[in-house]
Order: structure tokens, then C-alpha cells, then sequence
């Protein structure tokens, strides 16, 4: 099985300036690598760090030490070094990524949000949109809902609209920070019907699930992060 | 996508005097990519965006850009005949200040048809035309077209200011505080409209502003500027989500949310 994710020797700690610049130490040693088909789900307490992780593999966060290595265009790339530039083609071919909440952008559909990955990916805008509306009405999302931008969606509502931007590509690397934590059990099982469908398509996931039911549905194994936890070293 | 930058900024660094303007700044920037430069009043970004766009010279450091024939110069080594050339085929530049961009005694559709014709561009029909789509592309109605921009409302003029600047289809855009002195709802407009031009027409842009909601919204790439220096740079999600600088982290913390 190839492994498109290895993680070895992360560390992070963030530095408050505003506070006399005192550090806190959030993870240390953060070693795990994702095989490609199969769905890891990082475990552990509130502030244990599982954010943090997912950041860092997402470019979002700097990362103080240790790599990152993500098979990307058939090259190795450390993303805790890359430049922005490349952190963001990892972004566009390699690495899709579900927030908490969807940022909305004013005035542009639902329907848009969700094509708008594909078009950037250089798809037709007709062609990213058929398969917008189909991912909307597997999860349930009205369809007069599709033409209006989510700023004024329920939370529900607009956190559907965020899954499907963040399933409707073929990244070969997923990552998913609670993606059910605002929906109703009938969409919740929708979702778990997606990460197994990404699964069977060969997708390495990692995700945060805090939905005991759907993590034991689609979690291959648990990566404790409380095993990373960095401790005080002092500053 | 191209593998070479269209700019490359060395240790550019402009003093009035024994004042700092900006200080030892270097960065590239790609074809498609939108920079962001934010810092306080006073920390240098229009000093930079002015010696950029060769409205200013630096007092030391260089600039090249990359032609549309795949040529680099050096900006600051052109003659000023070529740096008007320039700025009137190959860029843009958006203005705070409508007044500063739009000529407002004449119409709206020739402040538009006038950079037209100063590419080259003869034939009235086409001009007309052409400045009819673009003044639609910023929802301006054609109604609206014979009218100076003296009459139009501040958010309009932003508008047609934007429409006069991209027309001939730059590759590269300056803009100082595109969103400033509009009402905030105008504002959200106007950011709308940018940001999918942007995007569509693939611009390159270096985009000032103070408002970091502004950033996020824009740009990929973000620098934060203070008393002349930039104090940190990176991915414009990377600087907001996890700032480094003490600057940046007082910066990020003094607005609510972005
Ligand atoms: N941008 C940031 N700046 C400063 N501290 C941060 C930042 N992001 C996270 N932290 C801190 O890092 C620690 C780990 O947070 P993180 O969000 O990664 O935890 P988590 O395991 O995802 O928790 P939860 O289950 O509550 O979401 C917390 O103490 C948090 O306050
Ligand atoms: N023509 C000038 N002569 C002397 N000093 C100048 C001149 N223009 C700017 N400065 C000084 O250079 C510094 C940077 O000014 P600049 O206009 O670039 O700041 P800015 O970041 O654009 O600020 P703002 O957000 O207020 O527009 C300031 O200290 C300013 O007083
Ligand atoms: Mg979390
Ligand atoms: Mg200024």
C-alpha cells in the first residue's frame, strides 16, 4: 500500500507575545504516517493538540521542527518547509481539507462553494457543478437552498455545503476536523457513507471525530495524541 | 502555470532623508498570485507599492519584471518613456482615491475607451463596446455610461476605476486600499466584485490595505510591514491562524475575527 503521509518528529509550541512571551508547549515527536484507502482518527482530550496536528498538515500552522512528507505530482514535499507557493499547489492536487465551519464567501451560491475546488482544478464550470448538485442532494441540503450564498444558512445547513467543497474533489489525502459535529444523525450516516466511499477509492484520510458512533463507523485506528503531548519544557 | 515569477523585489529600501520609508524588501511574486501588504499607518506600504510601480525610485535595491516576450528588466534602469509604457499596457493601478485614478470631467465611458486608445486601440464601435462590458462586469448600467464620474457615488467610482484599470488587460495590478473610504457595505461589494475578477482573469496583484478581513479575502500570500520592514510573510491563512511576530500577534488580536 503506498503512503502518501508520513509525519515524523513534529513538534509545535506557540510563543504569546501579547503575554509576556510565554510558551506553551502543545506537541512533541509527532510521528504517524496515513496508507493510502484507509481512514485514521486522532484521539485524545480537549487541548490535547488534535487541531493543531491537522493545521500543521494542512500548511495552516508553521511547524517548529520535524517533517512533513506528502507524495505530491510524483515528488516528496515537506510541507513544514515548503514554500507558500507549494503549500498551496499541495493544497489544490494533494491535500483537501474539511473545516469545523464553512468561511463564507459573500454573494457566491452554495452551489459554487462546492463546484469552486473543481474550477480551480481547471474543470468545466458546468461539469463542477453537476457534481456539486448531486453531492447537495445526497446530503440533504434543499435544493432552493443551492442557488443562495450560505452566509445565512443554519449551521447544519452550511457545515453540509462544507463537506461537499471538501469530498467533491479526488485529492488523494483528505483531512476532516469534526465534519458531523453540527448534523442530525440521517446526514451524519450520510457522511460516513462518503468516507467509506473515499476509502474504497484509495483516499488516505485523518480526521477528528468526537461522535463516538461515527468515529467507530469509519476509524481503521486510533492515533492517541495524548502520546505527543510535549509537556512544560520550559521556555 | 508558469515555473518563473513576474516580479522579483532585492532589498528594495527608499529614505526621505534620514526618514525610513521601507527598508531592505525582497520577495517574488508569480503570475495569478494576489500579495497582501499589511501594517499600521505610517510602516511604509505606500512607500512600497509607489517604488513597485515606479511612481517613486528607490534609494537602494532592485526590481526586475518579467516582459509579456518572457524578457526581464530591471524597472529602476528603464528609460521613463518605457516605465510609462508600462504602467499603461502591463499594469494597473487602483488608486484609494477615485479622483487620483479617473480623469472626472469626462464621461464614464471614456475614462474607460481612453486607456484603450492609448494601447493602440482606433476603432469607436469596438471602444464603445468594450467599455459597455466592462462597465457591466462592475455593475455599472449602460444607462449610466455618458455620465462623468462626478456624479457617481463613491462606490461606483471605485468601480469605474477599477474597469478603466483592467480593461487592457494588465498582468499586473497595484492597488492602495481599494475598500478605504467606503461605507462598510460598500465595501463588502466592492471585495466581491475584486475578488472574482481576480480570480477569472488570473491577475497578478499587490494589494494594500489595513483591513485584514480585506487580506483574507484577497490574497494568497500576505506580508506584514512595520516602520518599514516587513516583520513576517507567508501564506496569508498561515500569518492570520498562527502569527509569529509579536507585531503580527498584536495586529491579529486587535480585530475580532478575520
Ligand atoms: N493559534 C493558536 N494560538 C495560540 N494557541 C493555540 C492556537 N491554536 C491552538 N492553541 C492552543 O493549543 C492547544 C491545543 O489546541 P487544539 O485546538 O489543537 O486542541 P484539540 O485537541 O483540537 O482540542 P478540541 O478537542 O477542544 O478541539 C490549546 O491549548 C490551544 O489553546
Ligand atoms: N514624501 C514623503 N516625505 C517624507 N516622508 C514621507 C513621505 N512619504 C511618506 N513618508 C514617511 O514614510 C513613512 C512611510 O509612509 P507610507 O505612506 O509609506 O506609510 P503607509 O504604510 O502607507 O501608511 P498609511 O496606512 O497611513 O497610508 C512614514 O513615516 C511617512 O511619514
Ligand atoms: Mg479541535
Ligand atoms: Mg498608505
Amino acid at each position: 500500500m503506498p503512503t502518501p503521509l508520513v509525519v515524523s518528529d513534529v513538534a509545535k509550541s506557540f510563543t504569546m507575545h501579547l503575554r509576556d512571551g510565554v510558551t506553551l508547549p502543545v506537541v512533541a515527536g509527532v510521528s504517524f504516517s496515513i496508507r493510502a484507502g484507509e481512514c485514521a482518527v486522532l484521539g485524545g482530550p480537549s487541548g490535547a493538540g488534535k487541531s493543531s496536528i491537522l493545521k500543521m498538515l494542512y500548511g495552516n500552522y508553521a511547524v517548529d521542527e520535524g517533517q512533513i512528507i506528502v507524495q505530491h505530482e510524483g515528488g516528496l514535499i515537506d510541507l513544514g518547509s515548503a514554500s507558500p507557493r507549494t503549500v498551496l499547489a499541495v493544497r489544490r492536487s494533494t491535500i483537501g481539507y474539511v473545516s469545523q465551519f464553512l468561511r463564507t464567501v459573500p454573494r457566491v451560491s452554495a452551489l459554487d462553494v462546492v463546484a469552486g475546488p473543481l474550477v480551480e482544478r481547471g474543470e468545466n464550470r458546468e461539469g463542477a457543478r453537476e457534481k456539486a448538485r448531486s453531492l447537495l442532494a445526497q446530503l440533504n441540503l434543499p435544493e432552493k437552498l443551492w442557488a443562495l450564498p450560505p452566509a445565512t444558512f443554519s449551521g447544519g445547513e452550511q457545515q453540509r455545503v462544507n463537506i461537499a467543497r471538501g469530498f467533491i474533489t479526488e485529492h488523494p489525502i483528505l483531512q476532516l476536523d469534526e465534519p458531523t459535529a453540527s448534523l442530525d444523525a440521517k446526514n451524519r450516516d450520510v457522511v460516513v457513507d462518503l468516507i467509506a466511499a473515499k476509502k474504497a477509492a484509495g483516499v488516505a484520510l485523518l480526521g477528528i471525530f468526537h461522535d463516538q458512533d461515527v468515529r467507530e463507523a469509519v476509524a481503521d485506528r486510533v492515533i492517541d495524541v495524548t502520546a505527543f503531548a510535549a509537556g512544560r519544557i520550559a521556555a | 502555470m508558469t515555473d518563473e515569477p513576474l516580479l522579483r523585489v532585492s532589498a528594495l529600501s527608499k529614505f526621505y532623508g534620514s526618514r525610513v520609508g521601507c527598508e531592505n524588501v525582497s520577495f517574488d511574486l508569480w503570475p495569478g498570485e494576489v500579495l497582501a501588504v499589511v501594517g499600521e499607518s505610517g510602516s511604509g506600504k505606500t512607500t512600497l507599492l509607489n517604488c513597485l510601480s515606479t511612481r517613486l525610485l528607490p534609494s537602494s535595491g532592485t526590481a526586475s519584471y518579467r516582459m509579456r516576450d518572457g524578457q526581464w528588466r530591471e524597472l529602476y534602469r528603464m528609460s521613463e518613456a518605457e516605465r510609462r509604457f508600462l504602467m499603461r499596457t502591463d499594469w494597473g493601478f487602483v488608486h484609494q482615491n477615485p479622483a487620483d485614478g479617473l480623469r472626472m470631467t469626462v464621461s464614464a465611458g471614456a475614462n474607460v475607451g481612453e486607456r484603450l486608445m492609448a494601447v493602440g486601440d482606433r476603432h469607436y464601435g469596438r471602444i464603445r463596446a468594450t467599455a459597455v462590458d466592462w462597465l457591466s462586469r462592475v455593475e455599472i448600467d449602460e444607462d449610466r455610461i455618458d455620465d462623468e464620474p462626478r456624479a457617481f457615488s463613491g462606490g461606483m467610482r471605485q468601480r469605474l476605476q477599477i474597469a478603466r484599470n483592467l480593461v487592457t488587460g494588465p498582468r499586473l495590478v497595484f492597488m492602495d486600499e481599494p475598500t478605504g473610504g467606503l461605507d462598510v457595505s460598500v465595501q463588502a461589494r466592492l471585495l466581491d466584485l475584486l475578488r472574482g475578477l481576480v480570480t477569472d482573469l488570473g491577475l497578478a496583484a499587490i494589494v494594500v490595505t489595513h483591513d485584514l478581513a480585506v487580506a483574507r479575502l484577497l490574497s494568497q500570500r500576505m506580508m506584514v510591514m512595520k516602520d518599514g520592514r516587513v516583520v513576517e510573510s507567508g501564506l496569508t491563512d498561515r500569518v492570520l491562524d498562527d502569527p509569529r511576530a509579536p507585531y503580527t500577534q498584536l495586529l491579529v488580536s486587535s480585530i475580532l475575527q478575520v
